[in-house]
Order: C-alpha cells, then sequence, then structure tokens
C-alpha cells in the first residue's frame, strides 16, 4: 500500500480500471454508432436498447437454452444485429431521401418500443448474471487486485476496436464501404450492391452494441435501462472524438473513461457530468471534435 | 432543412382567414374544455402545448433540433418554485475557497417567480445555444441532449432541489396580489392567458421579418449567409427565445401543480415535447398545441396501461416519420389547402 497524492493506491487504481472498463463500453459503442453513421448518415438513438437486448440474450442463452457465457459473445451479436438487419430493410431505408433528423427520431422512438416492451415483461429492477466460470477470480498485482473477468473486458475490446479498425481501414472489403460512404452512385456501377452493404453495415454497428451489451452482463445487472442513460454519455463522447473516424472513437472511448474514473477519486461530485464539461469546452476549441474532419 | 414540410412552406397564397378562424376556434375549444373535463388536466396540456409551441419555434422555423429543451423546462420549474417558496437565493463564488453569496428575499409572488424562472431559462438557453450552434443537423441535437442531461445531473446534485423529492408544496399565492390563485376558475383563466400570450408571441414572432430571416435559414442557410445575414446571430435569438418560452411553460407548471421534480428536466422530457410537435406537426403553428392535448389525453386516459404508454408512444413516433411526417395539423391544413 502506498499513497499518490494522498489517495490510497488502492482506490486510485480501482477507480482507474472502473474508468477503463466504462471505457472498453464508450469505445466499442460509439464505434458502432460510427460506423453506422458513416455508411446510413443516420444517429442510431436506438443503439442504447441494442446494447440492452445483447445483454438479455446472454441471459435468455444462459438460462432457457442452458448456452454458456462463450456461446452467448458469438450468438447474441448475431442473433441482435439480425433484429438489426429487419429494422432497417422495415423502417430505416424508407429514410435515406429526407433529412438525417427523421432517422434519429424513429431510432429514438424504436428506442421507446424495445425498453418499454423489456420493461413490462421483466420490471425495472435487474436480473444477475454470473461471471464465466473460467473467468472467476482475480490476480493480485501489488499496488492493487485485478479480477481477471475485468481484465478480460478490457482485453476483447481493445480487440474488437482493433480489428474493426483494420477492417474498414486496411482490407479491400473496408475500402468499398468507404467509397460507398463517398459516392454510391460510382461504387454501384461497378458492380456492387450498395444496398445490401448498407443493410449488413447497420446489421454490424447493431451487433457490436450488443457484443458491447454481452461483456457487460456480468458487470451490471441485467436490466431495461442499462441503455437509456449510457447511450446519452456516449453521444458526448462522439461529440468529443468526432464523427468522422474510427480511430476517434476508439482512443476518445477509452481516454475519457479514464478520466471519468479519475475525477471519481478527486472529485466525486462531478463524475456525473465530467464528460459533459470536457464537451463543452471541445466545442469551444474545436468545433468538429478531437479527430473530426472540420465541417 | 428542407424536407419538413416544403409543400407548406412555399407558395404565396391570397390573405387567407384560416388562422383568425382556427384561433377563434381553438379559443372557444378551450374556454369550454374545463366544463367538459378535469380543469387540471386541460391545465397540464395548456402548459405542454406552450412549451411544444417553443419547441417548435426552433425546428419548425428555424429547422434546428433541439433534444434537451427538458433543461428550460425543468430548471426554470425548479427556480419558480423555489423563488416562491423559499425566496433566498445563495450563489457559489470564488474567494481562495468557495464562499456562498446569500441574497436574503421573501418568498415571491407567483408573477415574479414565473418571471424569474423564465430569466433563468433564457440565460442557459444563452449559454448552451452559443455552444450548440457550432455544430449542425444531428450534431446540434447530440450537443443539446448532452447538456441539457448534464444539468440534469446538477439538478440532481444541488441543495435547493431536494434530489429525488422535488420541490413540493409550492403556494400558487395572488397574481399581482389581487388575484387568487387557489381559486380553481381565476388559475385556470391565468394560465389560459399565460398560454395565449406566449402563442401570440410565438405567431408574432415568425410573421415579423426576423422570422422571415429564421424561414430562409431554414430553407437555404449558406444563400442566407451569401445574403449578408449573420446566420449564427439569428439562429442564437431564436435559441434564446425558445429557451425562455420553455421557461415560462415550465414556471407555469410549477405554479399549477405546486411542484418541481426530476421528471421535469430528465431527457424523456425532451422526447416527449418532440413527440407532441411531431404528432400535431412541425412547422404549423397551432400542431404543438393539437399534439400536446393529443399526448396529455392518451397520458391521462391510458394511464391505466402503465408501462405500455411508453411503447404506445414509440409506435406513435414510428408511425408519425413514416406515414405522417406532417403531423395531424399538417395533414388537415393540406386537405383544406390552408395554412394553419
Amino acid at each position: 500500500m502506498f499513497e499518490i497524492f494522498g489517495i490510497p493506491s488502492q482506490a486510485l487504481f480501482g477507480q482507474l480500471l472502473i474508468g477503463l472498463i466504462n471505457g472498453s463500453f464508450y469505445a466499442v459503442l460509439s464505434l458502432g454508432l460510427a460506423v453506422i453513421f458513416g455508411m446510413l448518415n443516420i444517429i442510431n438513438f436506438s443503439h442504447g436498447a441494442q446494447y440492452m437486448m445483447g445483454a438479455f440474450c446472454a441471459f435468455f442463452l444462459l438460462h432457457y437454452a442452458g448456452l454458456n457465457y462463450w456461446a452467448a459473445l458469438v450468438l447474441a451479436p448475431i442473433a441482435v444485429g439480425f433484429t438489426g438487419i429487419l429494422v432497417e430493410r422495415a423502417f430505416l431505408q424508407w429514410l435515406y431521401k429526407l433529412d438525417h433528423l427523421y432517422g434519429l427520431l424513429l431510432t429514438f422512438g424504436l428506442a421507446l418500443i424495445i425498453e418499454g416492451v423489456f420493461r413490462n415483461y421483466f420490471g425495472a429492477s435487474g436480473l444477475p448474471y454470473a461471471v464465466p466460470e473460467s473467468l472467476q477470480g482475480g490476480i493480485n498485482l501489488g499496488f492493487m487486485f485485478l479480477p481477471i473477468y475485468r481484465a478480460w473486458v478490457i482485453g476483447f475490446s481493445l480487440v474488437v476496436c482493433l480489428a474493426t479498425w483494420f477492417i474498414i481501414e486496411r482490407t479491400r472489403l473496408g475500402g468499398y464501404l468507404r467509397a460507398a460512404t463517398e459516392n454510391p452512385t460510382l461504387v454501384r456501377s461497378f458492380g456492387i450492391n450498395v444496398p445490401r452493404m448498407i443493410t449488413l453495415t447497420y446489421g454490424f454497428g447493431v451487433g457490436l452494441a450488443a457484443l458491447a451489451g454481452v461483456m457487460a452482463a456480468p458487470i451490471y445487472n441485467v436490466s431495461p435501462q442499462m441503455g437509456a442513460d449510457l447511450i446519452i454519455v456516449v453521444f458526448a463522447v462522439v461529440v468529443i472524438g468526432g464523427m468522422g473516424s474510427i480511430m476517434g472513437a476508439i482512443v476518445t472511448g477509452f481516454g475519457l473513461g479514464i478520466i471519468e474514473g479519475l475525477t471519481k477519486v478527486f472529485f466525486p461530485e462531478a463524475s456525473n457530468t465530467v464528460i459533459f464539461v470536457i464537451m463543452a469546452i471541445v466545442l469551444l476549441i474545436r468545433p468538429a471534435g478531437l479527430f473530426g474532419r472540420a465541417a | 432543412m428542407d424536407s419538413v414540410d416544403p409543400k407548406l412552406a412555399v407558395g404565396e397564397q391570397p390573405r387567407s382567414y384560416a388562422v383568425p378562424i382556427a384561433f377563434v376556434i381553438m379559443l372557444a375549444l378551450l374556454l369550454l374544455a374545463p366544463f367538459v373535463t378535469y380543469p387540471l388536466i386541460v391545465m397540464q396540456a395548456l402548459c405542454f402545448a406552450l412549451f411544444a409551441c417553443a419547441f417548435n419555434l426552433l425546428i419548425g422555423y428555424v429547422g434546428l433540433l433541439s433534444f434537451g429543451h427538458a433543461l428550460y423546462f425543468g430548471w426554470a420549474s425548479y427556480v419558480c418554485a423555489h423563488l416562491a417558496k423559499v425566496g433566498t437565493i445563495a450563489l457559489p463564488y470564488w474567494a481562495g475557497s468557495w464562499q456562498w453569496l446569500t441574497i436574503p428575499l421573501p418568498p415571491l409572488p407567483p408573477e415574479l417567480a414565473i418571471l424569474g424562472g423564465t430569466a433563468v431559462a433564457a440565460i442557459f438557453g444563452l449559454i448552451a445555444g452559443s455552444l450548440a450552434i457550432r455544430r449542425q443537423g444531428i450534431y446540434f441535437a447530440m450537443i443539446t441532449l448532452a447538456l441539457a442531461q448534464m444539468m440534469y445531473f446538477f439538478a440532481l446534485q444541488a441543495p435547493f432541489t431536494h434530489g429525488e423529492d422535488g420541490i413540493q408544496a409550492v403556494p400558487r399565492g395572488r397574481l399581482f396580489g389581487v388575484f387568487d390563485l387557489s381559486n380553481p376558475s381565476v388559475l385556470y383563466v391565468a394560465v389560459l392567458g399565460i398560454f395565449l400570450l406566449g402563442f401570440l408571441l410565438i405567431y408574432r414572432i415568425i410573421h415579423s421579418p426576423f422570422g422571415e430571416v429564421l424561414k430562409a435559414i431554414r430553407e437555404n442557410e449558406a444563400r442566407a449567409i451569401s445574403l449578408g445575414y449573420k446566420t449564427d446571430r439569428y439562429k442564437l435569438v431564436a435559441f434564446v427565445l425558445s429557451a425562455a418560452l420553455a421557461g415560462l411553460a415550465g414556471s407555469t407548471k410549477a405554479i399549477v401543480f405546486q411542484l418541481a421534480s426530476l421528471t421535469d428536466v430528465h431527457w424523456a422530457m425532451s422526447g416527449e415535447v418532440i413527440l407532441m410537435t411531431l404528432v400535431g406537426g412541425l412547422g404549423t403553428i397551432f400542431g404543438p398545441v393539437a399534439g400536446a392535448f393529443v399526448i396529455i389525453a392518451m397520458q391521462n386516459y391510458f394511464s391505466a396501461l402503465d408501462q405500455w404508454v411508453t411503447v404506445i408512444q414509440g409506435i406513435i413516433f414510428v408511425a408519425c416519420v413514416l406515414l405522417f411526417r406532417r403531423g395531424l395539423v399538417g395533414e388537415l391544413a393540406a386537405l383544406l389547402r390552408i395554412k394553419l
């Protein structure tokens, strides 16, 4: 045990760890938002609800199908991503010619429906989801105790983020995606099915939200409200990072999580608001966001 | 925003009496309403109608979607309730360490309390607006939402708001020292008067040269800039006006219900006012009023359905965006080929 600025190291690193965990969720969620925004030009307000659906999906798989965490990690994003594809085909595809704000409003309505239905069946209180057996326990690092599951969440989200970045920025498929974002008509004339690509992109973004939900299930209670307030913080993260870049979503997601954790140690009253305050300051200095291209 | 209702926006029409006639019908309905249903529900609907009209001033006439209007509505209601009940103001200031500057005020009469709430909403509107108008479209919506959520957490932690309990048992007092607001009919007339004041002010704003510039910005901001208008300044003034009028609605609600609580600052309230405006018709003068009455009636009469009300609201949201973007009043106006 030692102290840093009068704060016991245990508390400091504990909050830093919580910050990193939150940062992982911010990063994966804002990454999903960025991917969807890039292709569809829609701010996906139902992203929080879809994150919650991912957690519930893991809960269902465990309690009704007897499938463990690892199966949920694969199946939940696919299942929720598939509902995303249905949503895109049924609703979103009619909105592309309209102002972008209608996409925001429609997905907001969808979020109300999804969260309302879940609240009706599962109440407002949370349902527990146990940490998978192979990830239980922790390691004593000397200056702090590190639960293995939390280390796994941080490591795995980093891998997911970097893999997504790699696919979009460094592969041929990602090249098509970026080209279609710039000029869909031209890309289409090369024989690439752009509408299908848009549909699959939405499904992928929604799947990312669900993946974050599965990872969150053992840490937080699985509850209908888990996405509702988180999504607004993620919006602030997106504004700070700037929507233009995939890397921006990842770096600001993790960074702001850490800043939030540190605020909890040194100035706990401000921990709920620090990200919004940073957003206001960033807007004053760089309206396009830290990583955004100037509008 | 070019796609709100291009059909309604373009084309000069010969002078029509549609708006005055509709106004008289609305006034008659509002005077009859308390005899038909509970006056308190009508007053609640009137407060939300004014709130929705204030919100519509931004989305309908400037094309700015604010997703954080609960901030002005809710904080004005806190300030108004506090001024009417306690009075005394304590402001923190920095002098080496944090000190409190206490202004000992007696509990204020309702008109001054409402004015205080409105003024604070206008100040918040100035601060949030000058940050938010630096970005456009979806970003604007996200920034207003995030700032509103920040102020929600302040409201949760500030001592004077009493956290989860809210400010309860706010005295209604005597308006101008004469009219006793504890009398329900006097209160109804006062609330109707405040609503009409706000409504006519908004009507006047959008039919002034200033309002014409706002509409020009909505249709084509780049062109408005090239004509020499400092569009940011116009947008900011519109934002402050909208925030102040939302604050007027929130203050009035605090006096009517004798309560200021967290639900009015939460972002779900921002969503609700968007829903009201969307249902009634974006960019129509009477739309927000109709929308507010429909939604409040729905909430009161379907209250037995409990949580399903949220689901129904979500379905209405989706249906409005997909099927009738012009809203009730917008569709009616298109059917009758008039401007409402």
